[in-house]
């Protein structure tokens, strides 16, 4: 019961997350999303550098034209590949990505309840 | 019963030394891998589309046409202020003796009056040389920043250089056009 | 010079001490108090050459390649002395010293153990030591020579030249290092037949010290990367951040799990599976970041060879620990255990089970992308939005089972307390609601989230009365943690950023405030440049600051950093970065506002302040 309560939470939960309200923010939201692909490890939010400085712009440039944070992130991913994209596409690459940790939390939750079970 | 217990006990080391085995040799093969970002350097891409303003005559406006032919095209991308394109420009100037090549300049994030004075100063290769004042035109291209080149053959591009010209790729370029 | 003799040296204690040891062990009953001597010595010729390397480096003695390398003549002399681990040889040399002197302080303080057990963590601890001995000299000498002595140094990046940069790898190193003679113990526990609950009340000191240094280490890095790093963050999920968070969720882990291990004698097997881990993640750690396999902001000068080497190293020890596992650790004693469903132990198991998920989402989500781009050469990155999603949402019952978790006792417990649980909830709620209504992002999640971190915050200050201090380090760490999460929420929800560029002279407004950009100054240093901005912020209903943003260009090696100015404050931080922009004539102005963020850090500490008086409390009951 506990669990099924849980995962119930979590769902609700997840679904939410994918909703982004705040419009204002969209702009810097996408930039965090994105690596800065000539800097270690940076996003081109937190860089300076010339090509995140640039690349600010164009989100900029391509929200004026009506685009969508999602249509943003596939048209740089053409661009520059998944490599520039910070959250990880679901797909056939990057389903145990996802997944693995999830089933690791099922497998330790399904341990502790046979440990109840046995014992009684 | 206890012969499958036997069999239990042996069975679960093996796995997991197995497991960390492949774990050791996928960190053994990765660790041969660079990893600074090397993105696909022969890619059959379209050239995009762009319309931008030329250096030299003020309002003229150059776009993609200008690589609808039957040449050989080298976009550059450089900057005045960009050191290793100074490196770069003499190799580009030894390119330009070639006639089955038309090097474009593609002027990223300068002022117009230092990228004049940096072709006085080292000469012009290119045929044409557009204007990306903010850069944002670069990234159209899938371009990182300075230096920067793309081979472009029937609107194609086939081959991209990260970083300046050295003899090496444009060795590597004239065996292309033959 | 006496610098890499002593290495040898060392490297010759180190099979002596083993010789000696298996000759100890097979023979008398006693300890052989030739060992601790011998220990003694090897302690002795690594300090010494530790010294060595520390002479080179306040002496600029450029004859030695690893000074030269990271070292310059007018660089200040605290940072010539941080310099010595600064870098990758220097850095190893801390790291045997300390491996040393924890075998030795612990051979010290472990007098009333079995001899067996004893020469067992020893023997395991000098394989370990030997390997670094060898790696130490053959692929990373700190010792090499360079003719003709080069007159300048080439110096140290400059962003590592910072007072909490020049203590966090001590520190960290103590925490990892600690984790070694945990594996060590534990397979020496192991192989004697000395899994028990006494093992564990002895080794819980240690996995608490490890436990205090390592949380510890990763503050001051965390503290460094928020005002060094110029962009106002203090965690990125970073690879080389993960690789030190890792080995910290597996020691929290153990500690919960030591914990039922020493009262009730069960989880004998998961407390090993444990201590392994959590020195084997420490060594991945040192491998992802030196081998250069990952990108990071940190990384350090790599070199293959070396990745290699550590590659193979840390294998051995992982099927040295299988072997061992599965060999010599009897999992006989069956005893009836009786669990019942709500008890202490429950609530142990429940924290070990989540710390768990957390540990694997960090893990997989850091080595991922090399087991990918392997296996079919594509390239991904996984950034802060994987982490943000797959524990965030976990994070919710964690809290509230760690607010009730205490409250159980052993075995078999009711909830007491009802009342003000339910009134505690109730108040959390209303609270979260009330704050985070105003703010229209992610309001369910973020209510949820705040709620129950509340909820943790109002219980642990209850018990810091109800129970009259009685289990205080507990509640103190509980409570530390509640604090840490409420302040990073807040932090993350209340930020303000504003980028723009400004030119001298300029303002920019927004409805709130004002910037100006005043004017700017230029001051010379000995070993670098600085331009030195001055802000005025006004807020329209409140008194102006003026903040000062630098950017130093650094002479040796030429390196332009930004530091950032921050006007810190209970309630809030003011932060406030300017960068050169190429070929332009303003400055790119990054000013932010981060409230609580001092709480951030000062939770951490709480959290820590724990741990230390857990240990003492330890002392004074012996």
């Amino acid at each position: 019961m506990r669990l099924l309560k849980i995962f119930f939470m979590i769902s609700i939960i997840l679904n939410f997350t994918l909703l982004k309200a705040d419009e204002i923010k969209t702009e810097n939201q996408i930039a965090k999303n994105l690596r800065c692909l000539i800097c270690q490890g940076q996003s081109v939010y937190d860089s300076d550098s010339e090509f995140a400085l640039s690349l600010k712009l164009v989100i900029k440039d391509k929200i004026n034209e009506g685009m969508n944070e999602k249509q943003i992130y596939s048209f740089l991913e053409q661009k520059y590949g998944e490599w520039i994209l910070y959250d990880p596409i679901f797909n056939r690459n990057t389903y145990f990505l996802w997944l693995l940790p999830l089933l690791i939390f099922l497998a330790g939750g399904a341990i502790i309840i046979k440990k109840f079970y046995i014992k009684k | 019963m206890s012969q499958k217990k036997e069999m239990k006990f042996k069975f679960t080391p093996i796995i997991i030394v197995v497991f960390f085995f492949i774990i050791f040799i996928i960190f053994f093969t990765g660790l041969k891998n660079s990893n600074i970002y090397t993105p696909n350097i022969n890619i059959e891409k379209k050239v995009p589309s762009f319309t931008l303003n030329s250096l030299y005559a003020d309002k003229e406006t150059v776009t993609e046409k200008i690589f609808d032919d039957n040449k050989f095209h080298l976009m550059n991308i450089w900057s005045s202020w960009c050191i290793p394109c100074r490196e770069e420009h003499e190799f580009l100037m030894e390119l330009k003796i070639n006639e089955k090549i038309q090097i474009t300049g593609f002027n990223y994030k300068d002022k117009t009056n230092n990228a004049k004075k940096f072709l006085d100063e080292l000469g012009n290769p290119y045929t044409k040389i557009v204007i990306d004042g903010d850069g944002t035109a670069s990234i159209d291209w899938g371009a990182y920043g300075v230096p920067e080149s793309f081979l472009i053959y029937q609107n194609k591009i086939i081959k991209r250089y990260i970083g300046p010209i050295n003899g090496k790729s444009l060795m590597e370029i004239e065996k292309i056009i033959e | 010079m006496i610098g890499s003799y002593s290495l040898n040296f060392g490297l010759f204690f180190s099979i002596l001490i083993t010789l000696f040891s298996i000759r100890n062990l097979k023979n008398s009953k006693v300890f052989d108090k030739k060992i601790i001597s011998f220990t003694f010595l090897q302690l002795f010729v690594v300090i010494l050459s530790f010294l060595g390397l520390i002479i080179s480096f306040v002496n600029s003695d450029f004859s030695n390649e690893t000074v030269f390398n990271n070292s310059h003549t007018t660089k200040p002399l605290f940072y010539k002395i941080s310099g010595t681990w600064g870098n990758h040889e220097g850095s190893l040399l801390l790291w045997l010293l300390v491996l040393t002197a924890f075998i030795f302080i612990f051979l010290l303080r472990s007098k009333e153990q079995p001899k067996k057990y004893r020469i067992f963590t020893l023997l395991f601890q000098q394989i370990i030591i030997l390997g670094f001995f060898v790696f130490l000299i053959k692929t990373s000498s700190p010792f090499n020579f360079i003719f003709p002595v080069p007159n300048e140094g080439l110096g140290l990046n400059p962003i590592l030249q910072d007072p909490a940069l020049a203590i966090h790898p001590p520190i960290l190193y103590l925490g990892y290092v600690g984790s070694s003679i945990i594996f060590s113990s534990s397979l020496a526990a192991m192989v004697s037949n000395y899994v028990s609950a006494d093992w564990a009340r002895h080794i819980k000191s240690w996995v608490l010290i490890s436990w205090v240094f390592l949380t510890l280490g990763i503050l001051l890095g965390s503290i460094w990367a928020y005002y060094e790093l110029g962009w106002g963050g203090f965690w990125f999920w970073d690879p080389v951040e993960n690789v030190s968070l890792m080995p910290w969720l597996a020691l929290t882990t153990l500690l919960h799990c030591i914990l039922v291990l020493e009262k009730k004698n069960i989880l004998a097997s998961w407390a090993m599976i444990l201590s392994i881990a959590t020195f084997t993640l420490s060594m991945s750690g040192t491998f992802l970041v030196r081998s250069g396999i990952l990108n990071s902001v940190h990384t350090f000068a790599n070199d293959p060879e070396r990745g290699l080497f550590i590659l193979i190293f840390l294998f051995s020890l992982i099927f040295i620990s299988i072997l061992i596992f599965f060999f010599f650790h009897s999992k006989g004693e069956k005893v009836e255990s009786k669990f019942f469903w709500l008890s202490k132990e429950t609530a142990i198991l429940i924290n070990n089970w989540f710390m768990m998920y957390f540990l694997s989402v960090v893990l997989i989500g850091t080595i991922y992308p090399i087991f990918l781009e392997v296996l079919t050469s594509n390239k991904i990155s996984v950034g802060p939005p994987f982490y943000n999603k797959l524990i965030l949402p976990f994070l919710i019952p964690f809290l509230i089972a760690m607010a009730i978790g205490p409250k159980l006792s052993w075995i078999k417990s009711e909830i007491k307390d009802r009342f003000y649980m339910i009134a505690f909830f109730v108040i959390s709620s209303f609270l979260s609601v009330s704050i985070i209504k105003q703010l229209n992002i992610n309001f369910l999640i973020n209510t949820i989230l705040v709620t129950s971190a509340f909820f943790l915050f109002f219980i642990t200050i209850r018990d810091f009365f109800s129970k009259k201090f009685k289990n205080l380090s507990q509640n103190l760490a509980h409570f530390g943690f509640s604090l840490l999460i409420l302040s990073i929420l807040f932090n993350n929800i209340f930020s303000t950023e504003v980028i723009t560029n400004l030119r001298v002279g300029e303002t920019f407004k927004t409805k709130k405030f004002t910037i100006n950009f005043e004017d700017i100054d230029q001051v010379n240093e000995k070993n670098f440049k600085a331009i030195i901005g001055k802000f005025n912020i006004r807020y329209l209903d409140g008194p102006a600051d003026i903040l000062n943003p630098e950017l130093r260009i650094y002479n040796q090696p030429n390196i332009v950093t930004s530091e950032a100015d921050i006007k810190t404050n209970l309630l809030s931080d003011k932060f406030i970065t300017m960068n050169y922009v190429q070929n332009q004539d303003y400055f790119n102005i990054r000013y932010q506002v981060k409230p609580f963020m001092i709480w951030i850090w000062i939770s951490v500490l709480f959290i820590s302040f724990a741990g230390v008086l857990s240990v003492s409390k330890k002392r004074n009951e012996v």
